[in-house]
């Protein structure tokens, strides 16, 4: 009885369970460190153990519909309704599931990691608010199949996501970058509310299977589409709209620089619904193909020639998160450009995506790792200028191996995930552009050049006086990285089980558009 | 369920487990050929490093900092880095600068194309 209630409203439940933990996390702190990491971790655990049940649910049954309000959630159009999608739908199909994973496992790892990481600062019952918030902001962009809901969810992540960045004052520079990022997203989520505006002005509907039915593709339509697409694009890192993303993730503390990630994925997400799903045959394929395949060769060459230089190894990352961004956009660019012929998409297009998708959670895992261990080495030796780091592996050897694994991924190096995600970009976009592949190479080449620079100046080298305190990190941090760590490993050593059952559902889900919309108004 | 199968990239395949006895057979290699290396030696007995003639530098001296790696890197691309750190200028007004100007070259191709 109880099992069928918690399946049937999976979908409430996946925002229910963050807020309601969020907004009591105020009283529930209030008595005591104890009792508040408790609940910081039952509300975790929780999200998770949802977040992932209805991605079960989904690649299992199909498109999971969640209709607020209704007598009965699961009709689309409820008879009560008129047959109008007027209230808030949930279209959770595969595409949705694989990021409610990402942000699922993510968000376990880094809250259990900023256990141990945050402990020493102040403030923690609002910091656990602003990111079970954020938390909630994300699997809100990318479980609801409502225009204005995503604006809503796109404005709560980014004002958690604003104040989690200015949450360590230090000395004003954090707070500093928590006004860029408000400023940036604000804008943008201000662009996609004229959008919204726009389109519902011309269609009298803001559900997006519902828009998608009836778009005439009219001037104001174009306008709605740059105004939805460039600000998206922005959110994640693209260059050249990514410079807020350096000043961000370096100051936030790692724990939520690591969901930052996950954050700026689930815009990567939107850009994507936008493009396939909302406009679809509407736009030139090839157009909009090549708009994300130069956005993503830019921000692949960008981002790792900025990150060799850097001295501060967050600022280094975030870079590097910039440009593994780039082969996102590349793969499903390449699939996008290809979508019109159905010979390519057969060939190399459908690779392509799903190399592209692939890389999404593959990216969400080694690079939150990655940050992680940054936090580590700064919690530990208290600073993150490379040029003052050295010798630590001696004393730190959990923390150097995860290190190491998320470096090796993140580089491309078999048999991590890394690998996996690019040798199916490598090889279809070759097919499509010999030139963008090699581009492609010779960024993974420059990234394990630029992670070698950085494991020898943390790990490396004899004990430094100045490091003689230093040891191993606590538990709690040590759970978190591994548990990303052991994902990093597994879908290296096992890809296919992830294409097959994860990715591919996803690639399918971005490209049947007809599908999306059969779902909500093929119901009648 | 075979949690080793093969990775089909569409023109290519990468099976893992197939790597991972490559990586095992490389490794008995390398011990094999470790295993014929001189038994007397011993780590710091009578061998000094040789550092380009120098003498080693003290414990921890010896690290290189950083920014002292890719120099040649750096310096073979310093017109590109002249022009690209540049841009980078921590100024909110013009990271927004940046979002308009995609938004309006945006614009044009949409309604050109």
């Amino acid at each position: 009885m109880m099992d069928t209630f918690v399946m049937r409203h999976l979908p409430a439940l996946l925002i229910a369970v963050p807020l309601f933990a969020a907004f009591l996390m105020p009283i529930v702190g209030g008595a005591g460190r104890v009792v508040r990491n408790a609940w910081v971790v039952l509300g975790a655990l929780a999200t998770s153990a949802v977040g992932l049940a209805l991605a079960w649910k989904v690649l299992a049954t199909g498109t999971v519909l969640y209709v607020f309000g209704a007598a009965a959630p699961h009709v689309p159009l409820p008879m009560d309704s008129g047959g109008i999608p007027i209230r808030i739908v949930f279209q959770i199909d595969a595409l949705s599931a694989l990021m409610v994973v990402i942000a699922s496992l993510s968000s376990l790892g880094i809250t259990i990691y900023s256990l141990a990481a945050e402990s020493r600062q102040s403030g923690l019952e609002t910091f656990y608010a602003m990111l079970f918030l954020l938390i909630a902001g994300v699997l809100g962009m990318v479980s609801t199949g409502d225009l204005f809901n995503f604006f809503v969810f796109l404005e709560i992540s980014s004002l958690a996501g604003a104040a989690l960045v200015a949450y360590r004052v230090d000395n004003g520079v954090a707070v500093e970058a928590g006004l860029k990022y408000a400023l940036l997203s604000t804008l943008g989520a201000l662009a996609v509310l004229t959008a919204i505006g726009i389109l519902i002005g011309q269609y009298n509907a803001l559900n997006l299977a519902t828009l998608a039915s009836r778009l005439q593709f009219t001037t104001l339509d174009k306008l709605a589409l740059v105004l939805l697409a460039v600000p998206l694009a922005m959110k994640c890192g693209a260059v050249p709209m990514h410079f807020w993303t350096p000043d961000s993730y370096t100051t936030a503390p790692s724990s939520v620089t690591a969901f930052l990630v996950v954050s700026s994925q689930a815009s990567l997400y939107g850009l994507f619904r936008i493009l396939f799903t909302l406009y679809g045959p509407l736009l030139s394929w090839a157009t909009f193909g090549w708009f994300l395949i130069v956005l993503g060769v830019l921000s692949m060459f960008v981002g790792v020639t900025m990150a060799i230089p850097q001295k501060d190894v967050k600022r280094l990352m975030a870079y590097h998160a910039v440009s593994q961004t780039g082969y996102m956009l590349l793969g499903v660019g390449v699939g996008l450009a290809v979508l019109g012929n159905p010979d390519a998409l057969a060939k190399y297009g459908r690779t392509a995506m799903a190399g592209g998708l692939f890389h999404i959670i593959n990216h969400a895992m080694y690079k939150g790792l990655l940050f992680l261990t940054a936090g580590a080495v700064f919690y530990r030796a208290g600073t993150r200028n490379l040029n003052k780091l050295g010798g630590l592996g001696h004393d730190m050897p959990w923390t150097m191996v995860c290190f190491m694994i998320g470096a090796l991924a993140i580089a491309g190096v078999p048999p991590f995930n890394g690998f996996a995600s690019k040798l199916l970009i490598y090889e279809s976009v070759f097919r499509f552009s010999p030139f963008l592949s090699i581009i492609a190479m010779i960024v993974s080449i420059l990234t394990l050049a630029s992670f070698v620079k950085v494991f020898h100046s943390m790990f490396l080298g004899p004990r430094r006086a100045e490091f003689a305190a230093v040891r191993e990190v606590p538990a709690p941090m040590l759970a978190g990285m591994a548990l990303l760590a052991v994902f990093v490993v597994a879908a290296g050593l096992a890809p296919q089980p992830f294409v097959d059952r994860l990715i591919q559902p996803a690639v399918e889900a971005l490209v049947d558009r007809a599908g999306y919309i059969a779902a909500i108004l093929g119901g009648i | 369920m075979d949690l080793f199968q093969t990775l089909q990239t569409g023109s290519g395949a990468w099976n893992p487990l197939l790597w991972l006895v490559a990586l095992g057979v490389a490794l008995g290699v390398a011990l094999a050929i470790r295993s014929r290396g001189r038994k007397d030696f011993r780590e710091g007995v009578g061998r000094k490093p040789f550092i380009s003639g120098n003498e080693e530098p003290e414990n921890g001296g010896g690290h290189v900092p950083a920014s002292n790696l890719y120099w040649g890197f750096l310096e073979s691309l310093k017109s590109y880095y002249a022009r690209i750190v540049p841009l980078h200028t921590g100024i909110p007004t013009d990271y927004v600068a940046w979002l308009l100007g995609v938004m309006a070259l945006m614009l044009v191709v949409v309604l050109v194309f």
